[in-house]
């Protein structure tokens, strides 16, 4: 049981890209490179217009790491509530039958489609002080959320969770089921086989749905600011400081953008380079 | 349900799969195209200088997002006037309108909340000498049924009432500091929202108590909140300046409607929308 999950894991992380040997087909090429240089020279843009020669004084301003501290604070614990919500909410879709299912799975990639300042309002609407939950959260537990970093983290954990839904489903239904057969048949129960079993068979997906999932939840804007509030050092993360740099000071949003981009890519390098390590051998 | 699909399109024959792989490329052609077709046409510098095209001409408005109401109603009035002309309009935070005009934006005519924004456009050379045409004043937004018992701007000071007001940055924000420090005041708001319609909204589903908003916001709202006018707001009044960019595609037009703006008929417009006249 616990060699199982190995060849799968081979399999999706060989070092070698898979396929077919020989030049790349241009009808490939052209729009990749063309996808590669869209994605890339925004951000291009930023490098060249930042204010380079003024940008020690900027960073040691205490707003932008209190803002910077916040941000991967909450993203990292809206990723943790994604994780303890979405990889079960996955496993229903994809392991599972009942009525309504497809309509469930719509309905929850409804947080993609929504323009995120909606989702904020929504949210205001059931956990607000006057909402249909937040009034008996209030009445019953003294509990408010918005205006307070636990609603921050609600705020990116409502627009992230989807990333990772779909994409534990999708590793989910990819994964060989005859594995699971086979536990099940040598007598381990439902959960065992999912803790055993499926889990560590899906584990570079959930890994990839939560970095999809953490990126989404540390840029996330529109939910926040309008859930949560902008209150420095409570509600106030990156996304929120660079929008209102942005009123005044583009230099300053300028700054405050590379600090975010390059946190999180150091971040997720970092990761992705410790846990290739470890699985690797 | 997914699965066997991906293998179904695997096996497909090969004249289809080369077919799908020029998707991208077509698609990618495409956007290029539209982009192409969609620049010059405001930026067109001939649509303004060249002899006239036989009607269908456009006239682009830059203006602050608490003008929505107001100026729509005025683009009616000056497309009525103006046979032919259309009256395109771009509401928005006016720090950003500023820095999309500063970047290069195809507009004719900007409407600024504040002197400052409106001086980031001049300061580039890149309007003619701006005109006051309205001035807003702060009130105390208060949700419906008032359930802090709000009466003055010094209530807003008590630790209990959840208050929310606009950033420093954006000008909303600048005169409820300046009306604060007026009364002597010092208030923590709950949140320091990004414009004044996100801190009315606060206000309007009952998240805080009170709100310092415009007092075109209250009336925007539709009963939503009630306005409570107080004397200090007095100190703060905002003024909203109008121009005409020199670089207008469509100048004649950009002058004209700055007329109807700065005209009895324009003041009468704003005045119903809560504005006072400069």
């Amino acid at each position: 049981m616990t060699t199982s999950p190995t060849p799968v894991r081979g399999r999706a992380r060989g070092p070698e890209p898979a396929g077919v040997p020989g030049r790349p087909p241009w009808p490939l090429l052209v729009p990749a490179l063309a996808g590669i240089a869209f994605l890339v020279l925004p951000l291009a843009g930023l490098l060249v217009r930042a204010p380079w020669s003024t940008l020690p004084q900027r960073l040691a301003e205490p707003q932008v790491l209190q803002a910077l501290r916040l941000s991967l604070v909450t993203a990292t614990v809206a990723t943790g509530v994604c994780l303890l919500l979405g990889v079960p909410l996955a496993w229903l879709l994809a392991r599972t039958d009942f009525p309504g299912r497809r309509l469930l799975r719509a309905l929850i990639t409804v947080p993609l489609v929504l323009p995120p300042v909606v989702g904020g309002v929504a949210l205001l609407l059931v956990l607000g002080r006057r909402g249909l939950v937040g009034q008996w959260l209030e009445s019953a537990f003294g509990i408010s959320l918005p205006f307070t970093t636990a609603g921050v983290v609600v705020a990116e954990a409502f627009v992230a969770m989807p990333f990772l839904v779909i994409s534990v489903e999708g590793a989910l239904r990819a994964a060989d089921p005859r594995f699971e057969e086979a536990a099940a048949t040598l007598g381990a129960s439902r959960w065992t086989v999912f803790r055993r079993v499926t889990l560590p068979l899906i584990a570079p997906g959930v890994l990839a749905g939560a970095v999809l999932c953490w990126a989404r939840a540390l840029g996330e804007f529109g939910a926040t600011i309008t859930f949560a509030g902008n209150f420095p050092g409570s509600t106030q993360t990156m996304p929120l400081a660079v929008y209102l740099a942005l009123e005044t000071d583009p230099e300053a949003a300028v700054v405050l953008s590379l600090v975010l981009l390059a946190v999180s890519v150091l971040i997720l390098a970092g990761l992705r380079e410790r846990w290739v390590n470890r699985v690797g051998g | 349900m997914r699965a066997p699909r991906v293998i179904r399109s695997a096996v497909r024959p090969k004249r289809l799969s080369r077919w799908t792989a020029a998707v991208p490329l077509a698609l990618a052609l495409a956007v290029g195209a539209a982009a192409c077709g969609a620049a010059p046409t405001p930026a067109g510098p001939g649509s303004g200088s060249a002899p006239p095209a036989a009607g269908a001409r456009t006239l682009t408005v830059f203006a602050a997002a608490s003008l929505t109401g107001a100026f729509t109603e005025l683009g009616r009035t000056f497309e009525a006037a103006h046979p032919g002309t259309t009256v395109r309009f771009n509401f928005g935070s006016s720090a950003t309108l500023a820095q999309q005009i500063v970047q290069g934006a195809p507009a004719d005519v900007f409407a600024a909340a504040s002197p400052a924004t409106m001086k980031t456009v001049t300061d580039a050379s890149l309007a003619g000498e701006p005109a006051v045409f309205a001035r807003n004043k702060l009130q105390i937004a208060v949700p419906a049924g008032n359930p802090a018992g709000i009466d003055e701007l010094k209530d807003l000071a008590d630790a209990r009432v959840k208050v929310a007001l606009c950033a420093a940055q954006v000008p909303c924000g600048a005169a409820a500091v300046k009306a604060l420090d007026a009364a002597g005041l010092t208030v923590t708001p709950v949140t320091l929202e990004q414009d004044v319609k996100a801190t009315l909204t606060k206000a309007a589903l009952g998240e805080v108590d009170a709100a310092l908003v415009y007092a075109t916001d209250v009336l925007a709202s539709g009963g939503k909140v009630r306005g409570i006018a107080f004397p200090e707001a007095d100190e703060a009044i905002n003024d909203y300046p109008v121009a005409a960019l020199s670089g207008a595609p469509a100048g004649d037009l950009a002058r004209r409607f700055v007329d109807l703006v700065l005209s009895q008929r324009g003041g009468d417009v704003l005045t119903r929308a809560g504005f006072e006249a400069p």
